[in-house]
């Protein structure tokens, strides 16, 4: 059997399973926290309130718009191409999902005499997982506006096809950076290269920006949210979607938001780490999902804050600016990496 | 031959100066501009008004659902039938049937009154025509905004409805506010 890549530690299946659960359960609570949050801070940012009128102070406002959606009749346009049209927005969720095995929440750790790796998996290509998990996400957006059989949505996805293919070199770009100064792609190792040094975000700041920036573009999140435009193209490839289809849409879209908060928190932001102070080891996922939530906080800080781009700004961004500031971030610190 | 247009016009910057390094810092600087000022936005507080518990106070002069009035000392109703009302209103929305008074029935101080006056409040624009038309004072506008109904014909208002007090108050704009 071929070996795709040699892993940094592996326990017993059940205790993989165990894990796996226990990081899906704990992350996916998130999504409906993180889309609480959005709703609230984007009112607080608008001299509003936001939702405040289900359960004490409109906690149960996700809740609600889950199960409306839920409860909502199937259905798809005539054009539509069916089982492609029912499939993109689980291909979204998987790899939302399969993106979130990634992030290292503490090294391993002894509980109840068995060595568990706080983690889903630590493969040895690490970051490079993550961007294959990225490029696949695209099927996701482009067959689901492709199978949906209108013209708005198909110019949504053909955006997104285009937006996320230039913004993933600028962020490849952006985290080679890191990985050539760790010397590791895996993620346990670049966030002990942290604890050792210093948190990259220091060195590696042009690349920290850049990999924060594209990573608004990869989520599509305002505002880099072309795809979906709302002014434009309706809702871009989810135009024609709604109900529990448009809800995993949501979920992943949201979700993708947290993963790649933990990603820059684990490749910028020292991961589990905090300097100067050597917490017990229960506080890593902590340190690692606050670290995630201040990083969430930052996506909605802007989407309140800046405007729609045009598409050609987009891609005059993506290309002119991001593209060769992050190829002289890379160079600049190969050139630095050899010479110490 | 370049444009000159000569030493009174002033020079309007149109757009801003700058290679590739201060475009970038001004791209940055204003970006960073721009998010303290939306948490700025943050630390002011909410401007809202909680509506169904908290209603939006409204000016003396706001013209809102009409009311109907009585004389104060006597009880005795102000409107006269006199249909001034109905024929200055503009959507004609209000519908009036005078009868006379008789010394068994006595309703208003004037010789007729209205038997029957409804306004059609789906119709009403809140001009207040019939308020500037009424010659007792007896019809004026009131300050209530909260109107909507299931049924178009429970907006026709009957002078029963009109004379009685609004259950709630609006709360009124003071002076300032």
């Amino acid at each position: 059997m071929t070996v795709f890549a040699e892993v940094g530690y592996y326990e017993p299946w059940w205790i993989q399973l165990l894990k796996a659960l226990a990081i899906f359960a704990v992350v996916f609570q998130l999504v409906p926290v993180v889309l609480l949050a959005e709703r609230k801070l984007l009112g607080r940012f608008q001299h509003r309130y936001g939702p405040n009128r289900v359960g004490p102070y409109g906690a149960l406002q996700p809740m609600a718009d889950i199960g409306k959606l839920l409860f909502k009749q199937q259905f798809r346009p005539n054009g539509s191409i069916g089982w492609l049209f029912a499939f993109a927005p689980a291909i979204s969720m998987f790899v939302a999902v399969a993106t979130l095995a990634l992030i290292p929440f503490s090294n391993t750790v002894d509980i109840f005499g068995t060595e568990v790796g706080l983690y889903g998996i630590d493969p040895s290509i690490g970051l490079l997982y993550a961007f294959a998990f990225g490029g696949i996400a695209f099927y996701g957006l482009v067959l689901g506006g492709w199978a949906s059989g209108g013209k708005y949505a198909f110019l949504g996805s053909m955006r997104a096809a285009a937006q996320l293919i230039s913004y993933e070199i600028a962020q490849g770009l952006a985290a080679i950076g890191v990985v050539m100064m760790a010397g590791s792609l895996s993620l346990t190792e670049i966030v002990g290269y942290q604890e050792d040094h210093l948190w990259m975000i220091v060195p590696q700041f042009v690349g920290f920006v850049i990999f924060l920036v594209a990573g608004f573009a990869e989520t599509n999140r305002p505002p880099f949210d072309l795809p979906e435009a709302d002014a434009e193209l309706v809702q871009g490839y989810s135009t024609e979607y709604g109900g529990g289809r448009f809800a995993a849409y949501y979920a992943a879209e949201y979700l993708n938001i947290i993963v790649v908060s933990a990603l820059t928190a684990t490749l910028f932001l020292g991961g589990w780490n905090i300097p100067f102070v050597d917490p017990p080891t229960w506080v890593d996922p902590i340190v690692v999902l606050v670290k995630a939530l201040v990083l969430v906080f930052m996506f909605i800080w802007v989407r309140a804050t800046l405007p729609r781009l045009r598409y050609d700004q987009l891609m005059a961004l993506g290309w002119k600016v991001f593209l060769p500031l992050a190829t002289v971030n890379a160079l600049v610190t190969a050139i630095l990496v050899v010479e110490t | 031959m370049p444009y000159d247009p000569g030493p009174d016009v002033v020079e309007v910057v149109r757009a801003p100066k700058g290679g590739p390094v201060r475009g970038t810092y001004r791209a940055f600087g204003e970006t960073l501009r721009g998010m303290k000022t939306v948490m700025g936005r943050w630390a002011e507080g909410t401007h809202t008004y909680q509506y169904p518990e908290q209603k939006t106070p409204v000016y003396p002069r706001f013209r809102g659902r009409h009311k109907l009035h009585r004389f104060e000392d006597t009880g005795l109703e102000k409107c006269v039938g006199c249909s001034l009302c109905a024929a200055a209103c503009p959507a004609d929305c209000i519908r009036v049937v005078a009868a006379e008074n008789t010394p068994d029935n006595r309703v208003s101080a004037g010789e007729r009154y209205a038997a029957v006056y409804e306004i059609n409040l789906s119709r009403c624009i809140f001009c207040g025509y019939c308020e500037a038309a009424c010659p007792f004072d007896a019809i004026t506008m009131g300050h209530d905004y909260e109107m909507s109904d299931y049924n178009r014909s429970d907006l026709i208002f009957t002078k029963e409805m009109l004379l009685a007090e609004p259950l709630e108050r609006t709360p009124l704009r003071s002076i300032g506010e």
